[in-house]
C-alpha cells in the first residue's frame, strides 16, 4: 500500500508531493471542472431531445425513451418498466394516458390492455446522442447563410489586416521621416478609443459612406487593428537594417524589399496576428450589431443573439446553434494553443 | 539491350492548391510594385514610408479620429436629426441634463433628469470594483498555481485560458442554461435541500451572476500575463531566501510579490479599463435587467442613441464623452505606471 502511494505521489522533481502540491492539484482540478464543465455540459444537453431537455432535474447524459412499434398502432408506443400490484415488474408500451392512469399494452400480446397508475411506471431509456437538434437547427437558424457572413467577414477582414498592418509596421520601423513618432502615438492612442464611446457618430459615418447593410462595413473597420501595427513593429525592429541595404543595392524596390525581404522574415508575428484576428473577427458584437440590421446579413454572434430571444424556451435548437458557433474557435485552440498562449505572454496584448 | 517499357509507380499525391495561390498572390505582388516603382521615384526612400503607413492612417482617420471629433461635436448638440448640419447648437445642455441630479446614490425620476444613466453610473462602479477585485485575486492565485512544479501544466493553463477565446454571446448561453428556473445549479441547489433561486431575476443575484461570468471569461488572459510576470523572476532569488531560511509566506511576500509587483499593476489598470466598458456579455445574458439592475453605462449609451423611440444622440453623445474622460484617466495612470516600472528596472 505504502509504495503504491509512493508512486502515485512521485514527481519528476521531487520525491513526494508536498501539502503545498496537494492544495495546487486540488485547487487546479476544481478549477478545470468550473472552467470547462460548463462547455461540457452544454456540448452534452445540446444532443438532448426537448422532452429530456425541460426534465427537472436534469441527467448528465444525453438519453432518449425506447419505443417499440406495435401491429395495429400506426405510431411508435413509449416503452414502459411497470410494476404490477403483485409485485411483479413488466416492459409495457403506453398507448395513451388519461389523467393519472395510463392505458398499456405488452408489444407481444397487444390486444389485451392493461390500466395502471402512472406513478407505477418507468420509462424506458437508451444512451442517445442524437443530431436532430443539430439538423432542425441549421434549418430554422438559417446556421449556414450566418456561418458563410462570419467566414467571409474573418477571412477577409483578417488579409486586410495582415497586409495594412504590416506595411505600416514596416514604415514605422524601417524608416526616418518626419512625424514617424506623432503617426506612432496616434496609432497607439487608438487602442485606448474602444468603439462603445464613439458609437454614435461612427454609424453615421458607415452611413455617409453607404456601408450600412452590407459586410464590407464590418470588414474595413475593424482592419486596421493597433495592435498588429504595434505587435509587427516590435518585431520588425529586430530585423537588421543591414539586410534591407543589401537588397536595395542589389537595385530592389522599397515595395520589393518590403514583400519578399522584411514580410518572410516577420512571419511567427504575422501568424501570431493572424491567429488575434480571427478570434476577434469572428467573436465580433457591437460592431456587426450596428453596422447590420437586415437579417440576411448578420453573423454568427448577432445571429444567435437575435435567435435566442425569438425562441426563449425552444432550448434544443439554441443549445446545438451554440455549440456549432463555438466549435471553430476551439479548433484553432486545439492545434494553435501553443501559439496563442506564448504570444498573448510575450506581448500582454489580446 | 532494348528498353523495356514499364510503368513507373504512379504516386498520387494529394496538392493543396497553394502553390497556384502563392503563383497568384506573386504575381499580385508585382503588379503593385510596377505601380510603386514610379511612387518611389518620385518620393525617394526614406519618404516611402509614408506610402507604407498611409492606407493604416486612412482606416483609422475615417473610421476613429474622425468619429472622435464627431462625437464631441454631438455631445453640444440637440434634436433628433442624424446628421450634424441639421442638428441645433445647444450648448452645454445635454451635459447639464446628465448632470442634473441631487442624490446620485439613489436615483429616481423625481431627484434625477437622467436617473437610469446615474443607476448605470452606479451599477457600473460595483462592477468595475467587485470583477476587478475578484479577477485579480483569482488571476494571482491561478498563476502562482501554474508556476509550481506540477504535472500537466500546460493542460491546465490551457483550460483556464479557453473561455477567453469564447464569444460574448456563446458565454452568456453557456450560463444562461446553467441558470435558468430548470437548470444545473438548480438541480444541484434542490439535491442539497436548498430552494430554487430564479438567479437571473433577482436583481441581486443577476448582478453577481454577470459579475462572476465576467471574472469566468476573462480570468485566462490574465493568469497569462501574471504567470509570464512570475516566470521572469530570477530562481537565483528563491535559492538564496531559502538558504536565509525564509518561510514559503515570506518568500512570496519579499521576493514574489515586490517583483511581480509591475506586472500585477498593468494587469488591474487593464483590467479597470476593460471593466468600465463592460457591455456585450452582460447585455447578452441579462439584457440589462431585471429593470435597470444590471444596466451598464455603455448600455445606457447603446439605449439612448439607437433603441429608444426618440433616438437622443446627444446626450448619448454626452454620455461617451464623460466616459472617455475616465478611460483617458485610467490611461493616463497606465502609462505613467508603466514608465515608473521602467524607471525601476533600469
Amino acid at each position: 500500500m505504502r509504495t503504491v502511494l509512493d508512486f502515485l505521489t512521485n514527481t519528476r522533481g521531487k520525491r513526494q508531493l508536498s501539502r503545498g502540491d496537494w492544495i495546487t492539484y486540488i485547487y487546479l482540478s476544481l478549477g478545470t471542472v468550473l472552467m470547462f464543465g460548463p462547455v461540457i455540459w452544454l456540448a452534452l444537453s445540446s444532443f438532448k431531445p426537448q422532452s429530456q431537455l425541460v426534465r427537472f432535474p436534469p441527467t448528465l447524459l444525453p438519453y432518449r425513451q425506447e419505443t417499440v412499434t406495435v401491429a395495429g398502432y400506426e405510431q411508435p408506443l413509449d416503452l414502459y418498466t411497470v410494476t404490477l400490484p403483485n409485485g411483479t415488474t413488466r416492459r409495457l408500451a403506453q398507448v395513451s394516458r388519461v389523467g393519472i392512469e395510463a392505458r398499456m399494452i405488452d408489444p407481444a400480446q397487444p390486444d389485451e390492455i392493461i390500466t395502471v397508475n402512472i406513478k407505477d411506471r418507468q420509462p424506458v431509456e437508451s444512451l442517445y446522442f442524437g443530431a436532430d437538434n443539430y439538423l432542425r437547427g441549421v434549418v430554422a437558424f438559417d446556421f449556414w447563410r450566418y456561418f458563410r457572413n462570419s467566414a467571409i467577414v474573418t477571412v477577409v477582414s483578417t488579409l486586410i489586416t495582415l497586409l495594412v498592418n504590416s506595411m505600416a509596421a514596416f514604415g514605422l520601423s524601417k524608416y526616418r521621416f518626419k512625424g514617424r513618432d506623432v503617426i506612432f502615438v496616434i496609432i497607439l492612442s487608438t487602442l485606448m478609443v474602444p468603439l462603445s464611446v464613439i458609437l454614435v457618430p461612427v454609424y453615421l459615418v458607415i452611413n455617409e459612406i453607404g456601408w450600412n447593410n452590407n459586410l464590407i462595413g464590418v470588414i474595413v473597420p475593424a482592419a486596421a487593428t493597433p495592435t498588429g501595427v504595434f505587435l509587427l513593429r516590435q518585431y520588425m525592429l529586430t530585423i537588421p537594417d543591414e539586410l534591407l541595404d543589401a537588397a536595395r543595392i542589389d537595385g530592389a524596390s522599397e515595395w520589393r524589399i518590403y514583400w519578399q525581404v522584411v514580410l518572410p522574415l516577420a512571419g511567427p508575428a504575422l501568424a501570431v496576428l493572424a491567429i488575434f484576428s480571427v478570434t476577434w473577427r469572428w467573436n465580433d458584437f457591437l460592431w456587426p450589431l450596428i453596422v447590420l440590421s437586415r437579417k440576411e446579413l448578420f453573423t454568427l454572434q448577432i445571429g444567435l443573439n437575435s435567435f435566442q430571444g425569438e425562441f426563449n424556451t425552444q432550448w434544443d435548437m439554441v443549445l446545438a446553434m451554440t455549440v456549432l458557433t463555438l466549435l471553430p474557435i476551439t479548433v484553432v485552440f486545439a492545434f494553435l494553443q501553443r501559439y496563442i498562449t506564448t504570444g498573448i505572454a510575450t506581448t500582454g496584448l489580446k | 539491350m532494348t528498353d523495356i517499357p514499364y510503368d513507373k509507380p504512379r504516386v498520387v499525391r494529394f496538392r493543396l492548391p497553394l502553390g497556384f495561390l502563392s503563383d497568384l498572390l506573386h504575381g499580385a505582388m508585382h503588379l503593385v510594385d510596377l505601380v510603386v516603382v514610379p511612387v518611389q521615384r518620385r518620393l525617394g526612400t526614406q519618404r516611402m514610408a509614408y506610402f507604407f503607413v498611409l492606407p493604416n492612417l486612412l482606416i483609422f482617420a475615417v473610421f476613429i479620429l474622425l468619429p472622435m471629433l464627431l462625437n464631441f461635436y454631438y455631445a453640444f448638440t440637440g434634436g433628433s436629426a442624424l446628421y450634424p448640419q441639421d442638428r441645433p447648437f445647444v450648448g452645454t445642455d445635454n451635459f447639464e441634463a446628465l448632470f442634473n441630479c441631487q442624490n446620485v446614490f439613489s436615483p429616481n425620476p423625481t431627484t434625477c433628469q437622467e436617473d437610469i444613466f446615474w443607476r448605470a453610473v452606479l451599477n457600473t462602479g460595483t462592477f468595475v470594483v467587485f470583477q476587478v477585485g475578484g479577477m485579480v485575486l483569482f488571476a494571482l492565485v491561478t498563476a502562482l498555481a501554474l508556476n509550481r512544479k506540477i504535472r500537466w501544466r500546460g493542460f491546465f493553463r490551457s483550460v483556464f485560458f479557453y473561455p477567453v477565446l469564447l464569444s460574448p454571446v456563446v458565454v452568456a448561453l453557456i450560463w444562461k442554461w446553467i441558470l435558468q428556473r430548470d437548470g444545473l445549479l438548480n438541480a444541484l441547489l434542490i439535491a442539497f435541500g436548498s430552494d430554487r433561486i430564479q438567479f437571473l431575476l433577482d436583481p441581486n443575484w443577476a448582478r453577481f451572476w454577470v459579475i462572476f461570468v465576467s471574472i469566468w471569461a476573462q480570468m485566462g488572459f490574465y493568469t497569462l500575463i501574471l504567470l509570464a510576470g512570475l516566470q521572469s523572476i530570477p530562481a537565483e532569488l528563491y535559492e538564496s531566501a531559502q538558504i536565509d531560511g525564509a518561510s514559503s509566506w515570506n518568500r512570496f511576500r519579499y521576493v514574489t510579490l515586490p517583483l511581480l509587483m509591475p506586472t500585477l499593476l498593468v494587469v488591474v489598470v487593464l483590467s479597470l479599463i476593460r471593466a468600465v466598458q463592460v457591455f456585450d456579455q452582460a447585455f447578452a445574458l441579462t439584457g440589462g435587467g431585471p429593470g435597470t439592475a444590471t444596466t451598464y453605462v455603455v448600455q445606457y449609451i447603446y439605449n439612448t442613441g439607437f433603441t429608444s423611440t426618440s433616438r437622443q444622440a446627444g446626450l448619448a453623445a454626452a454620455a461617451s464623452v464623460v466616459l472617455a474622460g475616465v478611460l483617458m484617466l485610467l490611461t493616463v495612470t497606465q502609462l505613467r505606471l508603466g514608465r515608473r516600472a521602467e524607471v525601476e528596472e533600469t
